[in-house]
């Protein structure tokens, strides 16, 4: 099949100003998010490199194409890390190709120590984009601070392409901490557990982690939370956090580097549904209304991160979750959902009310006018 | 000690005024006042009378002349009118009959702004938020509060800190500033190396557009649905509608704070502490970055006993005392490798308070030696020994002195430029030189503003920074949010650029 792949912003701006159908933009190709696109694939793999890389500076510069391994890597040659510890979908999507920073930005992916240091959209500093009438635009730049004019930069990251094609993107990067320890209790039901995260997130300790797991490794539930930074320092606050934490149950703590880094992926990616049929929701609410919201969705499996704000939600294998099922667990508690693996032809993303939702069509006028940059991706679920 | 720096910077500035039109000798173009809405003046009164109480539409001169500027007073303008609603419903009222009429709106919330974000123009109406100032509600559990935007900064710190919590964004001005003011300039304080500025910190809020629509972005949830309009209203300078609530996250305090002093003959060898102690995997809540001139004003003003050298860094770290210690040692291993001049730990809460004072009276300090203009650009860290030596150059040129006190973690300068209000041709030649150093900011990879905003001051220095497309998509955004240009129309973007569209 035909696809147009550039090799730099100005012959993309060239392919979208000539487009005369809709493009289906892809980074890696592994979150195969919302509503199918029907259109030519504009693939990003050919706007790739690493610009710029200040360590010093907590920043980098990346061409939008650049895998995210390349990213890290060199992040890691240098003792730093993206704070936001994007996750990968491909096991929970089976899907396949290579992550790309751009698809990170375009989804604002995020993982477990979204909590603590923010979102993907806050660890960016400066986009490059082509919009829908093929003008290379700039917003932001590559420093800190920055309020000239407005944010496009937030506006563009989870925007999934339906604004523009991200060309370049610059992210402040944050040094790796040296020691990580993770509490582990197993046995919670799901109130307790969230109430165990909530006090922990809300103690002076700062915990960059917490998720409780329905189904653990051994089919018990397992609720965990990570420290980091200095050894004496993770030392300290996991003793301060066990004795807090005492009327929930005997906290274990782990320390070795290879079994924390493995387990907060294991969480990261939601791996206790990789490979499992059924529908999968990602459920963004306030942490304390979780359990009340999943007590309404019998017969499903949950895995909580972000204290409980966060859920994952996976169908039972026969029954899929509809948009509807999920609408009425949620009835009355703050928050949205979105259908990330499933039937998802009548569209996967969170209604909107109707203010916003003209605001949204508003923007996408002004962005691509012509309504060719990924149409439709973003509609709700119905 | 922030009200005392507001009076010295209020006294920093001669004034220029707009009177019925516009000034045309005065720097700061604005648009021409539309007299066909002073003639309808009355009536828009009498509409407003019938949505609201009397006492919260003010239309006498005398009166509305309070709202004449904000914290950048070089610039004057009494208002046509001034709201001051008492609920969202009163705003969406407000705003509808403004537009309704074709009124333009300024919103306000303190009128702190160094921008002239706040600045009326004659034919426009302040919309004030200051008596909306309510707690909505706390959660403790799910760590945020919900206020009324007009509530000032530090009150919501005030609201949750009795249990432990605080709200991180801290401007300097946070005893005045509301939250209004916080967002729609998306400010920064001196704990955003850590903790991030305001858009890092907001999670929600309810929001009135130019029409009257209420609308609510987010909540007490992360990553709001559909697109981040929270994060394109964020620093949005009261262009695409009025907030009248906020939701933000509150974080529990950390167990304890110490500072510790560094001085170095030169403002290099700083720099590359800086970026040692960066690399090296601390991430202290501050890092405040003096420079002589400053130390040596603040020395004369506040005798904090800071040490007569090139360049001072404050850094502070937090945790509990074992990990203070932990970061502390690990940040003075490294400063003692840049041979120091001078290097103070603290070790008691008034020892602390001493290494603060200075850098705390620095702007009173400048202030007492002669007028001065505050500058707040962004530089790559990495560039701050060539920017400071180029500003020291450019100081030379235009025979005015400057000092530098900023967060050095971040970037973010504030190189204040002395200058004597009184002596003709000053004020041009402090401006002249500002815009030479924000230019300077932006060719070395940085940019404009920090964290003061655009509003008129920078607006013409926009394209500096930005491509005539790259205005126009911004300007695009305001054309969906706001059709008329009615809200702040005279802001952010220079009035050539924005001229089409102000009709
Ligand atoms: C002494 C001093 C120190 C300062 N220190 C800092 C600092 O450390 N960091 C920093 O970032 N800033 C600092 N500032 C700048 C200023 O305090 C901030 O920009 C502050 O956020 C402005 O808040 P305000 O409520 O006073 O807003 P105002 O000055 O009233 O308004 C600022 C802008 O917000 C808009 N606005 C107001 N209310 C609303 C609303 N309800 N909806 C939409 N838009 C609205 C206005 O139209 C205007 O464009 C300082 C100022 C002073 C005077």
């Amino acid at each position: 099949m035909r696809a147009f792949i550039p090799k730099s912003e100005s012959e993309l701006a060239g392919i979208i100003a000539d487009a005369e159908a809709p493009l289906r933009i892809q980074g890696g190709g592994t979150r195969p998010f919302g509503r199918p696109v029907n259109g030519t694939r504009l693939s990003t793999s050919g706007l790739s490199g690493i610009s710029l890389y200040e360590p010093g500076a907590l920043t980098m510069v990346a061409g939008a194409g650049t895998p995210l391994a390349e990213i890290e890597t060199a992040l890691d040659a240098e003792g730093q890390r993206l704070a936001f510890e994007p996750m990968d979908h491909r096991g929970l999507l089976g899907s396949s190709g290579t992550p790309t920073i751009g698809g990170v930005i375009a989804a604002n992916i995020s993982g477990p120590r979204r909590i603590q240091v923010g979102a993907a959209r806050d660890h960016l500093l400066g986009v490059r984009f082509v919009d829908g009438m093929g003008r290379a635009i700039k917003n932001g730049g590559r420093v800190m601070k920055n309020v000239t004019g407005y944010d496009l930069v937030k506006l563009m990251a989870g925007s999934f392409g339906t604004l523009g094609v991200l060309t370049e993107v610059s992210l402040k990067v944050l040094p790796k901490s040296r020691a990580t320890g993770v509490l582990l209790l197993e046995g919670l039901e799901d109130m307790r557990a969230i109430e165990a995260l909530s006090m922990a997130l809300s103690s002076p300790y700062e915990v960059t982690g917490a998720a409780h797991v329905q189904k653990g490794l051994d089919g018990d539930p397992v609720t965990m939370i990570r420290i980091e930074g200095f050894e004496d320092s993770v030392a300290y606050r996991a003793g301060q956090l066990q004795k807090l934490l005492a009327g929930f149950g005997d906290f274990t703590v782990e320390t070795d580097p290879v079994k924390t880094t493995a387990g907060w992926q294991w969480v990261r990616d939601v791996a206790p549904f990789h490979g499992r049929v059924g529908d999968v929701w990602r459920l963004s609410v306030k942490p304390g209304d979780a359990p009340g919201i999943m007590a309404g969705l019998p017969g499903t499996e949950a895995l909580y991160d972000w204290g409980g704000g966060l859920i994952w939600v996976l169908s039972s294998e026969n029954s899929p979750l509809s948009a509807g099922d999920i609408t009425r667990a949620m009835a009355g508690n703050a928050g949205h959902a979105t259908l990330i693996r499933g039937e998802a032809s009548n569209g996967a993303f969170p209604r909107l009310s109707p203010a916003i939702a003209m605001l949204h069509a508003g923007l996408r006028q002004q962005f691509d006018p012509r309504q060719i940059l990924n149409p439709g991706l973003m509609e709700p679920a119905a | 000690m922030v009200i005392f720096y507001y009076q010295s910077l209020l006294r920093g500035f001669q004034q220029r005024n707009c009177g019925a039109g516009i000034d045309k000798g005065a720097l700061m173009e604005m648009p021409i006042p539309d007299p066909e809405i002073f003639s309808r003046k009355p009536e828009l009164i009498a509409k407003l009378q019938q949505v609201m109480p009397k006492d919260a539409i003010i239309s006498e001169t005398s009166e509305t002349r309070a709202y004449e500027c904000d914290a950048l007073t070089a610039y004057k303008c009494v208002p046509l009118a001034v709201v001051l609603p008492r609920s969202t419903q009163e705003v969406s009222d407000a705003l509808r009959i403004c537009h309704q009429m074709g009124v333009p709106v300024v919103p306000r919330g303190a009128g702190t702004s160094l921008a002239g974000g706040a600045l009326p123009t004659a034919d426009s109406v302040i919309l004030g938020v200051a008596r909306l100032n309510d707690v909505l509600e706390t959660d403790y559990d799910n760590r945020f509060i919900r206020v009324q935007s007009g509530r000032t900064n530090l009150s919501v710190t005030g609201a949750v800190e009795e249990n432990g919590f605080f709200y991180a964004p801290d401007p300097s001005s946070q005893l005045a500033c509301a939250i209004a003011g916080n967002i729609a300039m998306n400010s920064g304080g001196a704990h955003c190396l850590k903790y991030g500025v305001t858009t890092n910190n907001l999670m929600g809020v309810t929001m009135v557009l130019m029409d009257g629509t209420i609308t609510e972005i987010g909540g007490p949830y992360l990553d709001a649905e559909g697109l981040d309009l929270l994060g394109l209203i964020c620093g949005s300078e009261g262009q695409l509608g009025v907030v009248t609530e906020a939701t933000l996250r509150i974080l529990r305090s950390p167990e304890g704070a110490r500072p510790v002093l560094i001085g170095f003959d030169s403002n290099e060898v700083a720099g590359a502490c800086v970026s040692d102690i960066i690399k090296a995997g601390v991430l202290p809540v501050a890092i405040e970055f003096m420079d002589r001139p400053c130390i040596r004003a603040t020395e004369a003003f506040a005798h904090a006993g800071y040490p007569d050298c090139e360049a001072l860094l404050i850094i502070e770290v937090e945790g509990s005392a074992a990990e203070i210690d932990e970061q502390l040692e690990i940040i003075l291993e490294i400063a003692r490798r840049h041979d120091p001049v001078e290097l103070r730990e603290s070790a008691s809460p008034e020892e602390s308070a001493k290494i603060w004072l200075g850098r705390k009276s620095a702007f009173g300090a400048m202030g007492q030696i002669n007028d001065y203009m505050c500058l707040d650009g962004t530089i790559p860290v990495s560039q701050l020994p060539f920017v400071l030596k180029r500003i020291g150059e450019m100081s030379r040129q235009y025979g005015l002195d400057v000092g530098n006190v900023f967060h050095a973690g971040d970037g973010n300068m504030h190189p204040l430029i002395l200058y004597d209000a009184n002596k003709p041709g000053d004020l041009e030649l402090c401006e002249a030189f500002g815009a030479d150093i924000l230019r300077l900011c932006v060719e070395v990879g940085g940019c404009l503003t920090g964290e003061h905003g655009v509003g008129v001051e920078k607006r013409d220095l926009m394209m500096d920074q930005y491509a005539a497309d790259d205005l126009d998509i911004q300007m695009a955004v305001k054309d969906v949010f706001d059709r008329e240009w009615l809200l702040n129309p005279a802001k952010v973007f220079p009035l050539v650029s924005s001229e089409s569209r102000r009709i």
